[in-house]
């Protein structure tokens, strides 16, 4: 996957986590918990999401690797070999 | 027409969701009501034929009022005489209530989305399910909402984006806090205990238990909080059930309404049902089945009905205590704040442990302190053996 694979994928499912925001007004470098104000269960529906997606291994303690935009992206496209 | 809550005096009725003649069973969801606190999928209590409506969509009814008859087995047909409720101003003699026992929390998802668009939560669920815009389509319920009929004989059409509205009205929602907090400020007299409780063995065994799960199989550590408060209020029956006229009446069943917060404000606690009697894994899925519904506003009224006490979490980015109030007619709301490193004295060492700050308010009219201290302890012992929950 591509960093811009990966930004497309993640932009999705955030959305489709958060609605009420577009993950491209979010500064990419903000944590996206306090930009969006979602919570661990929100945290833990978009790893679900995103681990059906790719196929990515999302172990707890990378959690806190996806919490900005561009650290997501730059997990992702990592993980899947992109 | 349910009490929702003891504030609520009236109802509109927004859709039936079942047709006369049709066989309904005890849980199904039959209509939806629009409250004050939102729109709420109305269930049925019985298994029979819902033989007629009494009430039609549109009609603002008083709690109480039969809103439709439902024949039992066995029952005859009933006589085709019975009074339809008349509109609103019916209630000077309300009918019995619907024996459903508690006040809600305060809020609830509401009917009109920000953006003007009203429509059901059924009709927003099947909406969402064929890509449908609800702006694009003609209501016929009350007030032009958008109901499940209307999405259902609209043409297929492209997907479009998601609303980036959501599904609540905030308003609404603040003044049904407002209202519920107020009464019960004016009538509980409220007393507050906090207690740190040590989470070394608890997220241990989490972190052990994840590891070798799927994400979907995850547990987050308020399943384990939720499955502690309701094994200790087994033993602790006076911070279980309702303050009503006539005092307090314990109950035997234990739902915790879990507090869900709203994004841009509010919150609502939705009951999971006999939580004591569910096994970790059960609980996780049944609150994210209840943050995923609260989002789209699908709640029901045995959720909103049946809280016989309420646990709120602000979770990791909230502050390390909260002190709450009780909704009556409860009698008791736990508080728990973010779990922190902290140092503690462990064995006359001082250590840095994993530590969560549970807080207790309760009735005066109902326990004291002491009692309360029980509860707290008891709460963290059950927490200290995490893999027997």
């Amino acid at each position: 996957m591509t960093p811009d694979e990966a930004r497309a994928v993640f932009f999705e499912e955030l959305g489709n986590i958060a609605p009420e925001w577009d993950p491209a007004e979010i500064d990419p470098g903000e944590d996206i918990r306090e930009a969006m104000d979602i919570d661990s269960m929100d945290v833990l529906n978009l790893v679900i999401a995103l681990h059906k997606r790719t196929g990515i291994d999302i172990p707890e303690s990378d959690y806190a690797k996806l919490i900005t935009i561009d650290g997501a992206v730059a997990y992702l496209s990592a993980k899947s070999g992109g | 027409m349910p009490s929702l809550g003891s504030d609520m005096e009236a109802g509109t009725l927004v859709e039936w969701l079942k047709q006369p003649g049709e066989a309904v069973r005890r849980g199904d969801i039959v209509a939806v009501v629009e409250t004050q606190k939102g729109a709420i999928e109305i269930e049925c209590f019985q298994d029979g034929v819902l033989e007629e409506y009494l009430v039609d969509i549109g009609q603002t009814v008083p709690v109480g009022t039969p809103l439709a008859r439902i024949r039992g087995a066995g029952e005859a047909a009933a006589a085709p005489e019975a009074p339809k409720a008349a509109p609103e101003a019916a209630a000077e003699e309300p009918p019995t209530p619907l024996p459903l026992p508690v006040a809600p929390p305060p809020g609830a998802p509401k009917v009109a989305p920000a953006g003007g668009v009203r429509a059901s939560p059924a009709a927003r669920q099947a909406a969402a399910e064929r890509g449908l815009d609800l702006a694009a389509l003609k209501g016929s319920g009350p007030g032009g909402a958008v109901v499940l009929a209307d999405v259902e004989s609209a043409p297929a059409a492209k997907p479009k984006p998601k609303s980036k509205a959501g599904g609540l009205d905030l308003d609404e929602m603040r003044k049904a806090i407002a209202a519920a907090m107020s009464r019960s400020k004016r009538e509980i007299p409220h007393y507050y205990l906090s207690h740190d409780v040590d989470l070394a063995a608890a997220s241990a065994w989490l972190e052990q238990t994840n590891a070798a799960r799927e994400p979907a199989q995850r547990l987050l550590i308020g399943a384990l909080f939720l499955k502690a408060v309701a094994l200790a209020l087994k033993k602790h029956k006076a911070f279980n059930g309702f303050y009503r006229e006539d005092g307090f009446a314990p109950s035997d069943a234990i739902h915790i309404g879990t507090a869900v917060s709203i994004r841009g404000g509010g919150l609502v606690a939705p009951a999971i049902h006999d939580t004591d009697q569910l096994d970790l894994d059960s609980i996780m899925a049944k609150m994210r089945d209840l943050v995923a519904r609260v989002r789209v506003g699908t709640l029901r009224s045995s959720e909103l009905a049946d809280p016989t006490v309420t646990v709120s979490s602000l979770g990791e980015r909230g502050v390390e205590g909260m002190y709450s109030i009780i909704y009556p007619p409860q009698v008791a709301i736990l508080g728990i704040g973010k779990v922190v490193e902290r140092p503690r004295v462990v064995e006359g060492r001082i250590e840095a442990r994993p530590l969560v700050t549970m807080t207790l308010a309760g009735d005066h009219r109902v326990s004291d302190g002491h009692r309360g201290a029980l509860l707290l302890n008891d709460i963290d012992r059950l927490l200290q053996e995490p893999e027997a929950l």
